[in-house]
């Protein structure tokens, strides 16, 4: 079972998430304090960070930004609805996904176990590394350069890249990526895809302004290539 | 970003222009500038009149009565000076009234003279046409001698009358019989007189034509005020509060605007206040259900604790904890309802539309909640249609209004998707969701997309929050749309709704 580091300053929040996590079997680690999170993370070397965006002090989008300095590790944050701009700039920070506060452990365990989940769609007969112009996307190494150099992709975005280049010149929607590449049941905010889409086309696009791997395709959604 | 639709009542855009005030006042036949400048012509018109007719009756008057004085007192000098034989012999006369005739002053004239039978004149006629009876009667009357003014053919004449007398003491005077008369056309005077007419005539006109430059002056004076006060209450109406005219001057128009400044200022103060005031009112509820979700945040992640760990507890216990958990999932809907309606309410929802395929969709929205796993749900929707719209916000449409349909209705609930057109040419995209149930009393249609209204005034609470339609109808607005509640014939409840099937363009 995953080891899940959750940073939330309420007391009674964290206490009933890490009540409701551990009894589904989670090895959770709770921390009050963005501060306290981040000393945690070195010793506690969790799977996945649980992240709520209003802390004290250091705020949870710094937090995030920080985390994605040195590593991908998979980061979902708790918000509430109303914030509709925190989840944006959380996002744009590196979050992979968010969680709508109050929510039901069974819902966020849904998100955890999707985060975690490894993307195996390297169908049969197809080969294991492919060259997509400068980039090379080992889909059973999970790993992806740019001109030989390894990118650090999140989570979030080596899954969309994997999603989108498995049908390269195939146009996907937004609701559609959401569902595949997050496993939103419900309609979610679209407004996941385009972040991610954003933070993948920072790394991977020679000009983010105007990208020649993953296009946008107006009113339609995204497709990778045609180079 | 896209830019929020204005709602409300006030900016919805009012259809069917009437005629504008503006057009009104270009036809308005007697409008207060007509009426000002009317009253400046007939003023002027009237002092201009009285005063040309006085000054040509006190011309006229001066200037016949000098030539006429001055004729009489010359003739009767003359007469005086000459010596008449008596009895009078008419040869021999005319010589005299020749002589008499050249010295007429100020101009010569015709002399007559008659004594009993006998007749003469220094003219051709030996008696005169224009002497009237009235002035023969006279002559005998006044021994200092008579006038008279006699128009004859459009020619004036002065005609003058003066008897020759016998001095019979100092004062006393006896007439001899012999009565003289001088006739002197007087068209010089009358050329004088025309003259004067013309010119009083010639005068009056252009005053009464410059008096129209006053009167111009006047109306506008008076009606840029008026005019101003019409722009500013008219932009007033149309809600820029913070409208002031200008105020010039210290008359009663100044007065007006002074009042019209005071009164929109106490408008704007009070509108503002209430405004805060709602404002307030917003920013508590949302407060309140901000403040509310922490602890609900909480207490939700261990309900299933709870409801796991019922069953080893004793039947009080376990029913106790069982409503516990119930109602903290009913809670939390509610506190999220809350906090959607509060972003409705201070304009905050953003309408993030894409291209979607709406059966597709909607076909989603069942699946997800499994309302098509067994015959509750019936979906009619023909493939192929497409529209932009916010798939998030169109999901807790139709999910809300099934959910709706299934707990207030009865099944089998249907749900048809077509498309039409509006009065206004723009296509757009209709969703009917019926139901099979008893159907919405009339009396309540008007108040079903009010927030926690209760049908069934019996009913104490429902499995929904109470806010499920009003947050409906909320979601279809933001796409510029709009939703009906009605009954069917065939007996349960439909709500159409219909929005444009490019949601940004019809809001944007």
């Amino acid at each position: 079972m995953p080891r899940v580091l959750l940073i939330e300053d309420d007391p009674a929040v964290r206490e009933g998430v890490e009540l409701g996590l551990r009894r589904r079997g989670h090895d959770v680690r709770a921390a009050g304090t963005g501060e306290a999170g981040l000393a945690a993370l070195a010793e506690f070397r969790p799977d996945l960070l649980l992240l709520d965006l209003m802390l004290p002090g250091m705020n949870g989008v710094q937090v995030c930004r920080q985390v994605r300095e040195h590593s991908q590790l998979p980061i979902i944050m708790l918000t509430a609805r109303g914030d509709d701009f925190d989840v944006v700039i959380g996002l744009e920070a590196g979050a992979d996904d968010y969680i709508v506060k109050p929510a039901r452990p069974e819902v966020i365990e849904a998100r955890i176990r999707a985060v975690l989940r490894r993307m195996d769609d390297s169908g049969p007969g197809r080969p294991a590394i492919e060259v997509y112009g400068e980039l090379t996307i080992d889909r059973v190494g999970l790993t992806v350069t740019k001109a030989g150099r390894p990118l650090s992709l999140a989570p979030s975005e080596l899954r969309l890249l994997l999603h989108l280049s498995a049908a390269p010149e195939q146009v996907f929607s937004r609701q559609q990526l959401l569902e595949n590449v997050w496993e939103h049941t419900f309609h979610a905010d679209a407004r996941l895809v385009d972040a991610c889409v954003a933070r993948l086309r920072s790394k991977i696009e020679p000009d983010a302004r105007s990208p020649r791997y993953v296009q946008t395709l107006r009113g339609f959604g995204y497709r990778f290539g045609p180079l | 970003m896209i830019p929020l639709p204005r709602r409300g009542r006030n900016t919805e855009p009012a259809e069917g222009r009437r005629t504008g005030p503006e057009e009104r006042s270009r036809v308005r036949a007697f409008g207060l500038r007509t009426r000002l400048l009317a009253a400046f012509l007939l003023v002027a018109a009237v002092s201009a009149g009285t005063t040309s007719a006085l000054t040509y009756r006190e011309a006229r008057n001066a200037l016949l009565k000098t030539a006429q004085d001055t004729a009489v007192s010359t003739f009767r000098e003359q007469v005086q000076q000459t010596g008449f034989g008596l009895p009078v012999q008419e040869e021999g006369m005319e010589e005299v009234l020749r002589d008499l005739a050249r010295k007429g002053k100020p101009r010569p004239w015709v002399v007559f003279a008659e004594y009993g039978s006998v007749r003469a004149s220094s003219g051709e006629n030996p008696v005169s046409t224009v002497i009237t009876p009235g002035l023969r009667r006279a002559a005998l009357a006044n021994p200092y001698g008579s006038f008279e003014r006699v128009v004859k053919d459009g020619v004036l004449y002065l005609t003058i009358a003066m008897p020759t007398v016998f001095r019979t003491g100092p004062y006393d005077t006896l007439p001899s019989g012999l009565v003289l008369y001088a006739v002197m056309r007087m068209t010089d005077e009358q050329i004088n007189v025309d003259a004067l007419l013309t010119a009083a005539r010639d005068g009056a006109l252009p005053g009464l034509a410059v008096a129209l430059v006053p009167g111009l002056i006047a109306a506008r004076s008076v009606l840029r005020p008026v005019r101003e006060l019409r722009r500013a209450a008219r932009s007033m109406g149309s809600g820029r509060l913070d409208t002031r005219i200008a105020v010039r001057g210290n008359d009663e128009l100044a007065d007006l605007a002074d009042t019209f400044n005071e009164s929109a200022a106490q408008l704007e103060d009070s509108v503002h206040e209430l405004r805060e005031a709602e404002a307030r009112a917003r920013r508590f509820a949302s407060d309140v259900s901000h403040e509310l979700r922490t602890p609900l945040a909480g207490m939700l992640a261990v309900t299933e604790v709870l409801d796991e760990d019922a069953d080893h507890l004793d039947s009080d216990t376990a029913r106790a904890v069982r409503l516990v958990s119930a109602e903290t999932g009913k809670l939390a809907v509610l506190v999220e309802d809350l906090m959607e309606i509060s972003r409705f309410d201070a304009r905050a929802a953003e309408l993030n539309a894409d291209e979607v395929d709406v059966a597709e969709t909607i076909r989603k929205t069942l699946q997800n909640r499994h309302w098509t796993e067994d015959d509750r749900v019936h979906a009619e929707l023909p493939t192929g249609i497409r529209a932009r719209l916010d798939p998030r916000r169109f999901d807790v449409v139709i999910a809300n209004l099934v959910g709706n349909a299934l707990r207030h209705g009865g099944a089998p609930v249907t749900v048809r998707l077509r498309t039409g057109e509006r009065p206004t040419g723009t296509p757009v995209l209709i969703t009917e969701v019926a139901d099979r149930g008893p159907g919405i009393h009339p009396d309540s249609i008007p108040y079903i997309f009010d927030r926690f209204y209760k049908a069934d005034a019996a009913r104490t609470r429902s499995a929904g929050s109470g806010l499920g339609l009003a947050i409906t109808q909320e979601n279809v607005r933001l796409h510029g749309g709009t939703i009906r509640a009605g009954n069917l014939p065939e007996g349960g409840a439909v709500f159409t709704v219909e929005i444009p099937l490019h949601a940004e363009e019809a809001t944007a």
